[in-house]
């Protein structure tokens, strides 16, 4: 198992991208997706939320060791997540009130993304050093962003197109996600390399 | 949706309740709102850890346990809580039977609890476990919501069961474990990776919309060719 920081990058990145290969934000990436104006913020907003809920819950992890006190982890990461997305519901409507009115929608849902309480639940896992988890969630937030990104593109492109009745909506959505993992399956040779 | 949206017995008036709407809870879950293929809700754990029929099932009782239980504590404290502070409660409710659901697969077998990894603490992030106490255990009786609970848990576990099926069955050539076809069986091995989750998933909800707009148009053409001779008597 290599830990550079590099390969953790592209690993969280690319070869197992959270969304495409291992299943991970499907909701938000099935329902949210529709547009691109749309997709990329809230690609934006769950990075955000992750790097800032990843930091605080390696501190909490941390405590919660020394007091023997792991059966906790679950419920107390739920909490820092819920707390985190509070705290940037009330940053981003006082700083940018325009901001919030386009995003406000999406933000209470990123609670409930497990992308979200992946990161910290695998950081513990793989005994990730601080630095470590930092760019492991950046990467991982980073990825989700960009399969956003790409799948609404295509969803704008198949909008145009004539598709039979039965076929549109999910199911269609599903069989483009799927040539997109597909696709990300390419990436899976890099690890071995490196 | 508008089903559960009736406010049934919402402010402890004593509403009798049929045996036949106690059920209706249970069986809704199962078809008619099939969290999977209906709502498209649950869809990480869905695509995920279905590569095979074991952990399909595994995964399936874990969130219907969760679900049942989530309910069931929801509803009894649904007069308690303000209004503001709700979602926060259910998550930590959720989150307690996810805990314990966590402990209990893992004290029952350690190869499910491998297979499914990080999946059952992220049964706290399954859309399905905090949509059902929000949109009926916070209205419903307890009884009541708890039937709701297993019957949306079963139809879970059934949609899993579906997929899981299908993609052993062509991605190894195997059924619980068992070989199916002979061993000249090339597997399919496409349908375990993540690519044959989002195809396999995509063909189920194909075929549940067209089985769905059939039976609709024949129960049309039944009711038209009921109302058709009445009408002639009328003239």
């Amino acid at each position: 198992m290599n830990d550079s920081l590099g390969h953790i990058f592209v690993d969280a990145l690319l070869i197992n991208n959270f969304v495409l290969c291992v299943f991970l934000g499907m909701c938000s990436f099935l329902g949210v997706s529709g547009k691109f104006s749309t997709a990329w913020r809230m690609g934006l907003s769950v990075m955000f939320v992750i790097t800032v809920s990843s930091v605080l819950s390696f501190g909490t992890n941390v405590l919660l060791v020394r007091f023997h006190a792991e059966y906790l982890r679950l419920i107390t990461y739920i909490v820092i997540i819920a707390a985190t997305v509070q705290l940037t519901e009330m940053f981003i409507r006082k700083t940018s009130p325009a901001l919030f009115r386009t995003m406000g929608i999406y933000l209470p849902l990123i609670t409930t993304n497990c992308a979200v309480l992946a990161v910290p639940l695998f950081q513990t896992s793989r005994n990730y050093s601080f630095v470590q988890s930092f760019v492991f969630a950046i990467a991982a937030s980073g990825g989700y962003t960009v399969a956003m990104m790409i799948l609404s593109l295509l969803r704008e492109r198949v909008e145009l197109s004539d598709v039979p009745e039965l076929a549109r909506g999910t199911a269609l959505t599903l069989l483009l996600a799927a040539i997109l993992s597909m696709a990300f399956m390419g990436f899976a040779g890099m690890g071995n390399g490196g | 949706m508008s089903h559960e949206q009736t406010p049934v017995a919402c402010h402890g008036t004593s509403v009798s309740e049929s045996p036949g709407e106690t059920m209706l809870a249970f069986t809704n879950g199962l078809w008619k709102q099939n969290p999977v293929f209906v709502m498209v809700l649950g869809m990480c754990p869905t695509l995920a850890i279905t590569n095979s029929v074991r952990n399909a099932i595994a995964m399936g009782l874990a969130t219907t346990f969760v679900i049942a239980t989530a309910n069931g504590l929801v509803s009894l404290i649904r007069k308690l809580v303000p209004k503001q502070v709700r979602i926060a409660t259910f998550i930590l409710i959720i989150a307690t039977a996810v805990t314990v659901v966590d402990y209990l697969v893992k004290a029952i077998s350690i190869n499910v609890y491998k297979a499914l990894g990080p999946f059952i603490p992220l049964i706290v992030s399954n859309c399905l476990v905090l949509e059902r106490p929000e949109a009926f255990a916070s209205k419903n009786t307890v009884g009541k919501s708890v039937l709701d609970g297993f019957g949306m848990g079963m139809g879970f576990t059934f949609a899993l069961i579906c997929l899981g099926t299908v993609r052993e069955v062509l991605g190894a050539g195997t059924f619980l474990g068992f070989h199916v076809f002979g061993p000249n069986f090339e597997p399919w091995v496409l349908f375990l990776l993540p690519p044959g989750g989002f195809i396999s998933l995509a063909m189920w909800l194909l075929t549940f919309t067209a089985w769905r707009q059939w039976s609709a148009r024949r129960k049309l053409a039944r009711e038209t060719e009921q109302t058709m001779p009445a009408m002639e008597v009328a003239s």
